[in-house]
């Protein structure tokens, strides 16, 4: 089943204040499409838009077919997100963070959903860290943690907010790696903001840019290609490490 | 979506259908345990017929290939899903350490006893208030309920108050008793502080103050815990994930309430007379004297309206707890306007009902 995502002249205000308005994109099956931009420019709203938690002020959305707002149930079965703050559930190790899905959503018995969820830690380089608290661990285990839980139980599309802020670049790297096979693996698509320059021209085959001042998208493409080329000096800015 | 099946052709243990995680469930186990069994040294297993398979399938195979204690060939291996286990083969994690597998083996434990039926009537025996019961009989919701942890939420509610419940009847007990055995005395009709202090005890302050205990103690840690899990997001990853927060968190943490609320009554109930009986001894009237004016003016249906009462106070105090912290804003601050909230809120509820009561019982005569 084709999974794609469409954007289509989506909008966001908070009382009188536009965060941004008329952004439209597709991504495709597979792609890895990244979102960015400076902080504060809508990027973690606009992902809340896509993931269902936060209606759009106008325009509309739809993952697999299904529209956000009106089918958030169905849109809800094919993806997992990992958030910004890691959004761990503190009150449980990290080995049931990761089994909890497959509790309510699958009848894997006990064994089995120990067992993956082990295999899922290990994917983001915490096979030793599985029965500790959320509370004990690091910045970016809590963050290598929330993507193995968005990993439960495989969707089809993945969200990631900022996976690699904070992270070391060896870590930040092995990310990228992880990214990058998962989507050889499991055939998944991948939404990520993120600002990590590197790991921009390591993963991403499109994205946009955000921008405050100009309430909206200000760019889109293939890095490469707005490295290389861009009328705007923002973009320019960010490629090529200039300063505006 | 095909269901994923193990045939056994001789040697080769053939798959069908996709190795994803909402299908391998059903022939997990007994998956494992074809492969203890296999004799030969290599593990053949044919997946040509499993068109998809994601990393719980992949895992079944790994897990299975290591039960086996060989190697382990794959037949048909064209599918998708071979890159994945090379991935997974590559980071295997080690074996279960000894208090993981305890673990497993609770949790299989307590997966065997088939929980939904024997809990369903615990709660049915325990409360009679229609809509949990009708709640928890949406097969639908139930399944949420399974990431919920009960019993720490009532050990929390319940056992962990009783040591305070018990001090505070003792003393109210013995205040009450105390207060109005002098005036009462001039009357010479003592020996009815009994009458009044069982009376009350049983009708108002007993359920009245274990429910401000209930609001002070567990609506506001209700109402901190959840507005801490709104404040970092885990409310939204909760949303995001497909599962109800309200069945998940508020129900079990309602049911919880409503379940030790009778014990913890009973026990500041039963503390307040005692509190009551040692004044009483001390103005010099015997123990069967004390009983036995209790007995007498206090039937089990005084008794009985107070549990009453009281599982309604528990079920709108960790009701507004669990609002009050499932509606908190956003930043560190709101957890603790939250709290504040869930108090305040539970005991002014508190109030009103019994007010409610009042006019309800009088009405019927009770
Ligand atoms: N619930 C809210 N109410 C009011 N304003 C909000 C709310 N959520 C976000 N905003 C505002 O919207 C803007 C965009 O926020 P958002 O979190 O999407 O930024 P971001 O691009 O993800 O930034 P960062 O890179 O720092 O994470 C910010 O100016 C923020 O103040
Ligand atoms: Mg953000």
């Amino acid at each position: 089943m084709a999974c794609i995502i469409q954007v289509d002249d989506v909008a966001q205000q908070f009382g009188d204040r536009v965060i941004f308005k008329n952004v439209s994109f597709t991504v495709d099956e597979r792609e890895i499409f990244v979102i960015l931009g400076g902080s504060g420019c809508g990027k973690s709203t606009l992902l809340k838009q896509m993931i269902g938690l936060l209606p759009p002020k106008a325009g509309r959305i739809s993952v697999c077919g299904h529209d956000v707002t009106t089918e958030t149930e169905a849109v809800r079965r094919n993806i997992g997100v990992m958030f910004q703050s890691g959004a761990l559930f503190g009150s449980m190790n990290l080995l049931d963070n990761v089994t909890l899905a497959m509790a309510v959503f699958t009848d894997l018995p006990a064994a089995a959903r120990n067992e993956i969820a082990r295999m899922k830690l290990a994917m983001v380089g915490l096979t030793d860290a599985a029965l500790r608290l959320p509370a004990e661990i690091s910045g970016g285990m809590a963050k290598r943690a929330a993507i193995a839980r968005a990993l439960a139980l495989d969707p089809p599309v993945l969200f990631l907010d900022e996976p690699s802020a904070g992270l070391d670049p060896i870590t930040s790297a092995g990310l990228d790696e992880l990214i990058l096979e998962l989507r050889e693996t499991l055939g998944a698509t991948f939404v990520v903001v993120t600002h990590e320059l590197q790991s921009i021209l390591a993963i991403s085959d499109r994205c946009v840019m955000l921008d405050r001042e100009a309430q909206g998208m200000i760019a889109m493409g293939k890095p490469k290609d707005l490295q290389a080329h861009s009328d705007i000096q923002m973009v320019r800015a960010f490629f090529n490490r200039e300063s505006v | 979506m095909s269901n994923a099946a193990l045939h056994q052709n001789g040697d080769v243990l053939a798959f069908s259908g996709d190795l994803v995680a909402k299908n391998v469930g059903g022939i997990w186990k007994s998956s494992i345990a074809a492969a203890k069994r296999a004799q030969a040294a290599t593990l053949t297993i044919d997946i040509s017929g499993c068109p998809v398979i994601d990393t719980a399938g992949a895992t079944l195979l790994l897990t299975m290939e290591r039960t086996h204690g060989g190697d382990m060939h794959l037949q048909g291996a064209e599918t998708q899903g071979t890159a994945l286990l090379a991935q997974l083969r590559k980071i295997i994690p080690p074996p279960l350490t000894r208090q993981e597998e305890q673990r497993a083996a609770r949790e299989a434990a307590r997966e065997a006893r088939a929980p939904t039926a024997l809990e369903n009537l615990k709660i049915r025996i325990a409360f009679f208030g229609e809509t949990i019961v009708a709640l928890l009989a949406l097969p639908a919701k139930l399944r949420y309920l399974r990431g919920s942890n009960f019993a720490h939420i009532a050990d929390n509610a319940g056992l962990k108050a009783l040591p305070l419940v018990v001090m505070l009847g003792f003393l109210i007990g013995m205040i009450l008793a105390f207060q109005s055995a002098i005036p009462m005395q001039q009357f010479g009709a003592d020996l009815y502080v009994a009458d009044l202090v069982a009376l009350s005890l049983f009708r108002e302050l007993g359920p009245l103050l274990v429910s401000v205990i209930l609001a002070g103690r567990t609506g506001s840690a209700f109402a901190a815990e959840l507005g801490t899990m709104q404040v970092n997001e885990e409310i939204a990853a909760l949303t995001t994930m497909g599962i109800d927060p309200e069945t998940m968190l508020v129900l079990p943490r309602v049911a919880a309430a409503v379940l030790v609320m009778p014990a913890l009554v009973v026990a500041m109930d039963v503390s307040g007379l005692i509190g009551m009986g040692v004044v009483l001894m001390v103005f010099g009237f015997p123990a069967s004297a004390i009983i036995g004016q209790i007995t007498f003016a206090a039937g089990p249906s005084d008794f009985l309206l107070g549990l009453f009462k009281a599982m309604v106070f528990a079920a709108a105090v960790a009701m507004i707890g669990c609002r009050s912290g499932l509606t908190a804003g956003n930043g560190p601050r709101a957890v603790g306007e939250a709290a504040t909230s869930a108090v305040v809120g539970g005991i002014v509820a508190t109030v009103l009902l019994d007010g409610l009561f009042a006019v309800l019982f009088y009405r019927l005569g009770l």
